[in-house]
């Protein structure tokens, strides 16, 4: 019997000819970050860090939780973070040219390599399985250890094959493939996800990182995408570290094997407070939903083709009155980019408020915290109870477009007539 | 190790937004744990006796990486019971170290206040009202080696590996 991704990048990095779910692996770590977060919070009083790192070389920090810092405690935390980064020095992304939230950067640089193992700080890490790795999201003490030793342990899970077919309509994007597939199958605890299949090509990286970083909120281990040529060209312009394109042994075993048709799906909104079988599309809503705030942003929805989703719909329309609309480029790369495509324009225009490319928003850290029964329609990762401010505050999650088209009515608004409208 | 407990029971798909409220990540971690839950349950910390075990049901810790298994720790949390607990939440409780087991069918053998009697090394849990006995997940030896050695922390303090604040 074959492996499955995961099982192949797990064997490789373990030293073993072959890996089964259940085991218990020692593997070699190739890249191994930390954020801001852990030098504010984590051990904020007694953070004890590495005399010295196993290999620096493999070691990133990037500061993109509360930065720029908000108050005096969160300054000192930064300046841990970059006095650390400095000494040992190790790959470090601060305010400036290459900062941006961790997820993006490490796609940005490719510093995610294919058929390797990625551990950082921040539980969206599975994000970087868009880019064929195997990376998760560990917490601080546990990096650190990766930092002291070069290794982590996995026990290795059952693995669900997702097989895309099909196309999905104009105005539906891979947040809302997730959202459905988060309503209909529930959690996927102890358990890695596989994305492939006939349609798997029309995600473009960008869309597989949606898809893979928010596979954390159904509780996955690994969210790793079968690689394609195009990957092999993007990691191969921007790092030239040695990679292995990993694809599944074709009697690979799997849990499940799901087939996903994308033609039917249609903008969906994850309702308040938690995300699994917690879905519905937006058509089903019933009532108009009024919205106070709404949010595009975090490790989920801040690249650059999400921020052309805004703009395609924002483009010659005004925010509604008294409707707030945040918006975060994901990297100060995204937003070089995005000005130079004239979309930062059409947001300012529109009446956007473009934040520093941080976790900020989405966190409820240091932007845009929502005050009693206020209504936000965000897309970010997650709608948790008062994650984004007061207990009383409503999260609803979607896509861009989604929040695009909601900002520009004032409720909850499938973004497909806007669309059709534009290409008339 | 055997630990004794009042049972407090939770939902399904708990998460460390609720259990960890993002603004007490900046507060000093002593004064994290009287937060806990107060999304969903506010004012429960207070009825918390030391010892006191969590029973819940799927998914328990889904969501950050936050250190909100401390949180439970320091509350005074003897032990977490769930039907299945999320990745990243579990290597925290191995980390810190905060003794959890994933125990199928836990959630429908206790009611809430029921007393757990829990031989962690083994993962059996028995209702000792009901005298039924439910065999979880034992951890294995390398993270019972984690356990013991007081958490990852004092793993690697022990082994000389760790220096003070680079600053």
């Amino acid at each position: 019997m074959g492996m499955n991704i995961v099982e192949k990048i797990m064997a490789r990095s373990s030293g073993r000819s072959v890996v089964r779910p259940g085991d218990l692996v020692v593997v070699k770590v190739e890249t191994a970050v930390l954020t801001d977060m852990a030098f504010i919070a984590d051990h904020s009083d007694k953070l004890k860090l590495p005399k010295t790192l196993h290999d620096p070389d493999k070691v990133i920090i990037i500061n993109d939780h509360i930065t720029p810092p908000k108050d005096l405690a969160t300054a000192e935390g930064v300046l841990r973070s970059r006095t650390f980064a400095l000494k040992t020095g190790v790959r470090f992304h601060d305010i400036g040219a290459n900062q941006g939230i961790c997820h993006q950067v490490l796609a940005d640089h490719a510093y995610a390599l294919p058929g390797t193992v990625l551990v950082c700080g921040d539980s969206h890490s599975c994000s970087s399985g868009a880019l064929n790795c195997c990376a998760r999201g560990l917490g601080t003490t546990d990096i650190l250890y990766t930092f002291c030793t070069g290794q982590t342990w996995f026990k290795v899970g059952e693995t669900v094959r997702y097989e895309f077919t099909g196309e999905l309509q104009k105005g539906v994007s891979a947040k809302d493939v997730f959202l459905y597939i988060a309503g209909k199958y529930g959690d996927h605890v102890n358990c890695n996800i596989e994305f492939g299949g006939p349609a798997a090509d029309s995600f473009s990286l960008d869309a597989r990182r949606t898809l893979s970083t928010m596979a954390a909120e159904v509780s996955v281990e690994f969210a790793v995408w079968e690689p394609n040529a195009q990957l092999a060209e993007y990691v191969k312009a921007r790092n030239h570290r040695p990679f292995q394109m990993t694809y599944p042994d074709p009697d690979a075993a799997y849990l499940d094997v799901r087939a996903i048709e994308l033609r039917p799906i249609e903008p969906y909104v994850a309702l308040p407070d938690k995300v699994i079988n917690n879905t519905v599309p937006v058509s089903q809503l019933g009532e108009k939903i009024k919205v106070d705030q709404c949010c595009v942003g975090s490790c989920a929805n801040s690249t650059l083709e999400d921020l052309e989703a805004v703009a395609e719909i924002l483009k010659g329309r005004k925010i509604a009155d008294r409707v707030r609309f945040l918006v975060t480029p994901g990297s100060q790369l995204v937003y070089r980019e995005a000005a130079k495509r004239g979309i930062i324009n059409i947001l300012i225009e529109a009446g956007c408020l473009l934040t520093p490319p941080t976790c900020g928003v989405c966190a409820g850290l240091n932007n845009g915290v929502l005050a009693g029964e206020e209504v936000c329609i965000t897309a970010t990762t997650r709608n948790f109870k008062g994650r984004m401010g007061s207990n009383s505050a409503k999260i609803y999650l979607g896509s861009p477009a989604v929040i695009a088209a909601s900002a520009v009515t004032g409720h909850i608004t499938d973004p497909r007539g806007f669309l059709e409208v534009n290409s008339k | 190790m055997k630990i004794t407990g009042r049972v407090w029971k939770f939902e399904a798909n708990i998460n460390t937004d609720v259990i960890m409220p993002g603004f007490t990540q900046l507060l000093p971690p002593a004064e994290r744990p009287q937060h806990a839950f107060s999304p969903n349950r506010p004012g429960w910390t207070k009825l918390v006796q030391i010892g006191d075990i969590i029973v819940a049901d799927k998914n328990f810790g889904t969501g950050s990486s936050r250190p909100a298994a401390r949180v439970l720790k320091d509350l005074g949390i003897g032990c977490l019971l769930a039907e299945s607990i999320n990745g990243l939440f579990f290597r925290n409780c191995v980390n810190e170290p905060f003794h959890a087991l994933e125990v199928v069918g836990v959630i429908d053998a206790f009611q809430e206040g029921d007393v757990a009697e829990v031989d962690f090394d083994k993962a059996t849990v028995t209702n000792t009202r009901t005298g039924q006995v439910l065999q979880g997940q034992v951890w294995p030896e390398a993270l019972l080696k984690i356990l013991n050695a007081g958490g990852i922390m004092s793993l690697l303090e022990s082994e000389g590996l760790l220096g003070d604040d680079y600053i």
